[in-house]
C-alpha cells in the first residue's frame, strides 16, 4: 500500500521507540535563533552535555535585532547580550552562525531554503514554531520548545508521538489579486484555528502546484495557526529547480543523485490519509482578518460577524474580538483605517513577495499619516531587492526600506506599535497585544493588500485600488 | 528518572476564561528578552493583569480569593500560538501546577509536558460545573488523579482525559525524555551514517 510523504519520512528517520511509547526521531537540520536557545545552552552546561552533531545545527539572528540600525553593541542591552551567549555558544560548539553583516543573516525560515540547506525528506526542527515554513520542500518540519532545543543539542533526536496527516486539496486557478496568502487564511478560516491539532497538513491539487517555492513557503507557514504543527508540499519540479545551484545543495551528478532521492519521498499516488478536504481556488477572495486570531477572518467585501448568529463562549470571542479591535458588528471590514503598514516576516518577505508590490505601487503614495516599512526577510533579500531596485520603488512610494529581521511581527524588536494603532500587516498573528502594544490591533493580509491599505489610508481591496482584471482569455 | 512521579496534584482551583488563549497573552514577547526562564513568574498574562501603568486591571488570578490557587481552569485550545517555552515556564514560576481546558494546542501541550505540568481534558458541562463550584467557594480543593483520570472537587468526581504518552510519562517520572534519548546514542549515530549525516 502507498505511502503519504509524512509516513515515508517518519519511517526513515526514526531511530526506535521509547519506554513510553513515543518514538525516537533523527533531526536532519536544526536551526536555532537567539529566543529560544540561550536556556538550551544553559541547560546542557548544567549537565556536563556537549552538542553532538554540531555540523546539522545552523544559528542566526532575527527576532530581536533592529531593522533600523544594527550597529553593535545594539542599544538595547539584553538583545546585546543574548546575541553574544548564541555567539559564544555556536562558537564554542562548532556550530555554524550567521551574525549581521555575514551576508547570510536575516529570519530562520528565509535563511534555510535560501542557502539550500532545507531539503526534501529531512526532519527539520527550530525554536518557533514557524518552522512549518520549510514543509513547503517535503519536509517533516516543526516548531519545538527549548527544552526539546536542548534534547536536539544533546542527542539530534526529539521523543514524538507520530502525527495523523490531512490532506488538503486546493483545485483550480487563483483569482487574480488573489494570492498564496489568502490561500492559507482561507484554510485557517474554514478549518478553524485548532482544526489541525494532531494533524500533518499536506496541501496538494492544481492551485498548489502552480505555485511556486516562495508562494508554497507562505502557505506552509501558516499551518501552526490551523493548529497543525507541520504542513507539507511534495517535492516536484518546481522545488528541485528552486534547489538547483543554492549554496548548499551539491551540484552537477551530485545533484541528479539527489533529485531522485529527493522525488521518492513524494506521497504515493494510492497514499491514504487520516483525512481530507477539497476546498475550490474560486471561491478564495482577497481575505483579510477581522478578529483576534488568524481565524477571525473574512474577504475583502464581508463584513464582520454578527455575535446574535453564534452561541455561547463563541458569542463571547465574536463579541471581545470586535470590543478590542474597536470594530461594529455586520458592517464591512473595507475602509476599516490604519495607521501602520508592515511588509515582511517568515511568512511574506522574500524576494516575489517586495516583487509582486514593486508591480504595483509605481506612482502610488503611502497615505498621509501612515507609517509604512518594507521589510526584507535576510541579507540575501535585500541584496537582491536593491539589484533589482526595489528599495528605490518602495522608497518612492513612501515606505521606509529597513535592514533584515521578524521586525513588526512579535514585538521583541524597536519596531512596535504605539497605543491602539492598526496595522496593515503580511504577518502570520493577530492576537491581543502581539505587535507590542497591550492595545495594538493588527489585521492580517497579503502584502499587495498591506501597499493598497497604506495608499489609502485604510483596509482596501487591492484589485480596485491597483486596477487588477482578470486576463482576457486567449 | 528524571524527577518525582506527578500522579497527584492538589490544590485550589481558578478559572481563566476564553478559547484560544494563546502563548502571546501568556507571556507576551517582551519578557522573552532573557537568558534564563527565571524570572517569569510575575510576568504570567501581564498585559491582561496590569495595565500601562502597572494599575490592577483585576484579572482571575489577582484576586484575593484566588491567592495561592495552584490549578489553573481555562476553555479551548489553550496555549495556541507561539512555541514559546516560556508559556509554561511562566506558568510553573507562578506557582501553578495543572492547566484543565477542553483542548490544548500541540507545542504548548508538550512543553507543559516536558516541566511535568499535566494537561487535563476536560468537557465543556463539567468544566462549567467545576468553575461554579470555585465560584461558590474559592478556597475548596481541587484534586486531579492522573491515575484515575479524574477531578474530584466539593464532592463531585469528574471524568477526565489525558494524552496517553503524557500520562505515561507523568507517572512514570520520565515526562522530561533527555535522559532516555541520550541512552541511544549508538543508535542514533548508526541513523545519523545511514542517511548521509555521518
Amino acid at each position: 500500500m502507498g505511502k503519504n510523504l509524512y509516513q515515508k519520512v517518519w519511517n526513515d528517520h526514526v531511530v526506535g521507540q521509547l519506554d513510553s511509547g513515543q518514538y525516537q526521531l533523527f533531526i536532519a537540520l536544526h536551526l536555532i535563533h537567539e529566543v529560544t536557545s540561550p536556556q538550551a545552552f544553559g541547560m546542557l552546561k548544567d549537565k556536563g552535555l556537549s552538542v553532538r552533531y554540531p555540523s546539522r545545527t545552523f544559528a542566526t539572528v532575527d527576532h530581536i535585532i533592529p531593522t533600523d540600525n544594527q550597529s553593535r553593541p545594539l542599544q538595547d542591552d539584553m538583545a546585546e547580550k543574548m546575541i553574544q551567549v548564541l555567539s559564544d555558544a555556536t562558537e564554542e560548539a562548532g556550530i555554524e552562525f550567521f551574525p549581521p553583516q555575514s551576508g547570510s543573516q536575516g529570519i530562520v525560515h528565509v535563511v534555510g531554503p535560501e542557502l539550500g540547506l532545507t531539503q526534501p525528506g529531512m526532519t527539520i526542527c527550530c525554536g518557533d514554531s514557524h518552522t512549518s515554513t520549510h514543509g513547503a520542500f517535503g519536509c517533516i518540519a516543526l516548531g519545538i520548545g527549548t527544552s526539546q532545543v536542548r534534547d536536539v543539542l544533546a542527542s539530534q533526536t526529539l521523543a514524538m508521538d507520530p502525527l495523523k496527516v490531512r490532506r488538503i486539496r486546493v483545485e483550480g486557478k487563483l483569482g487574480v489579486g488573489v494570492t498564496a496568502k489568502d490561500v492559507t487564511l482561507h484554510i485557517i478560516r474554514t478549518l478553524g484555528v485548532n482544526g489541525g491539532v494532531g494533524y500533518a497538513y499536506e496541501y496538494a491539487g492544481s492551485t498548489i502546484a502552480a505555485m511556486s517555492m516562495e508562494e508554497r513557503m507562505t502557505v506552509c507557514n501558516m499551518s501552526i495557526e490551523g493548529g497543525a504543527r507541520c504542513g507539507y508540499i511534495n517535492p516536484d519540479a518546481t522545488t528541485f529547480e528552486f534547489l538547483r545551484g543554492k549554496e548548499r545543495v551539491p551540484a552537477g551528478a551530485e545533484f541528479d543523485k539527489s533529485v531522485a532521492k529527493w522525488q521518492s519521498y513524494a506521497s504515493d499516488a494510492d497514499a491514504t490519509f487520516d483525512d481530507e478536504i477539497v476546498l475550490n481556488a474560486a471561491d478564495i477572495e482577497p481575505t483579510v482578518t477581522w478578529g483576534i486570531t488568524p481565524g477571525q477572518a473574512i474577504s475583502i467585501n464581508e463584513s464582520t460577524p454578527d455575535p446574535d448568529q453564534v452561541e455561547g463562549l463563541e458569542k463571547n470571542l465574536v463579541n471581545d474580538a470586535l470590543e478590542y479591535m474597536q470594530l461594529q458588528a455586520n458592517t464591512p471590514i473595507k475602509g476599516t483605517h490604519i495607521d501602520v503598514a508592515f511588509i515582511g516576516s517568515c511568512t511574506n518577505g522574500r524576494l516575489s513577495d517586495f516583487q509582486a508590490v514593486a508591480n504595483l505601487i509605481a506612482g502610488h503614495q503611502v497615505a498621509a499619516g501612515v507609517k509604512a516599512i518594507a521589510v526584507p526577510g535576510s541579507e540575501k533579500v535585500d541584496k537582491a531587492a536593491r539589484e533589482l531596485g526595489l528599495d528605490k520603488i518602495f522608497e518612492a512610494a513612501g515606505f521606509e526600506w529597513r535592514l533584515p529581521g521578524c521586525s513588526m511581527c512579535l514585538a521583541m524588536n524597536p519596531d512596535k506599535l504605539v497605543g491602539d494603532e492598526v496595522c496593515a500587516s503580511s504577518s502570520n498573528r493577530n492576537f491581543i497585544g502581539r505587535q507590542g502594544s497591550s492595545t495594538g490591533r493588527t489585521i492580517l493580509m497579503s502584502p499587495m493588500m498591506v501597499a493598497a491599505a497604506a495608499i489609502k489610508g485604510q483596509v482596501a481591496d487591492a484589485r480596485e485600488v491597483f486596477g487588477l482584471v482578470p486576463a482576457v482569455a486567449g | 528518572m528524571t524527577g518525582n512521579s506527578v500522579s497527584k496534584i492538589n490544590g485550589k482551583g481558578v478559572y481563566v476564561k476564553g478559547n484560544d488563549i494563546d502563548t502571546d497573552r501568556i507571556i507576551p514577547a517582551r519578557f522573552l528578552k532573557c537568558v534564563t526562564f527565571d524570572e517569569l513568574g510575575p510576568a504570567l498574562f501581564y498585559d491582561v493583569r496590569f495595565d500601562a501603568k502597572g494599575q490592577s486591571l483585576n484579572h482571575p488570578l489577582d484576586a484575593a480569593e484566588h491567592a495561592g490557587a495552584e490549578i489553573l481552569i481555562s476553555d479551548a485550545n489553550f496555549g495556541c500560538g507561539s512555541s514559546r517555552e516560556h508559556a509554561p515556564q511562566a506558568i510553573q514560576k507562578f506557582g501553578l501546577k495543572a492547566v484543565i481546558a477542553d483542548s490544548f494546542a500541540e507545542i504548548f501541550h508538550g512543553n507543559c509536558t516536558t516541566l511535568g505540568i499535566p494537561c487535563v481534558v476536560m468537557a465543556n458541562q463539567d468544566r462549567t460545573k467545576l468553575a461554579e463550584l470555585i465560584a461558590a467557594d474559592p478556597d475548596a480543593e481541587l484534586i486531579i488523579d492522573i491515575e484515575a483520570l479524574q477531578v474530584i472537587c466539593a464532592n463531585n468526581i469528574f471524568t477526565i482525559t489525558m494524552k496517553t504518552s503524557a500520562r505515561e510519562a507523568l507517572l512514570s517520572a520520565n515526562y522530561d525524555p533527555l535522559d532516555t534519548l541520550m541512552r541511544t546514542l549508538d543508535k542514533v549515530d548508526q541513523t545519523a551514517q545511514r542517511l548521509g549525516y555521518a
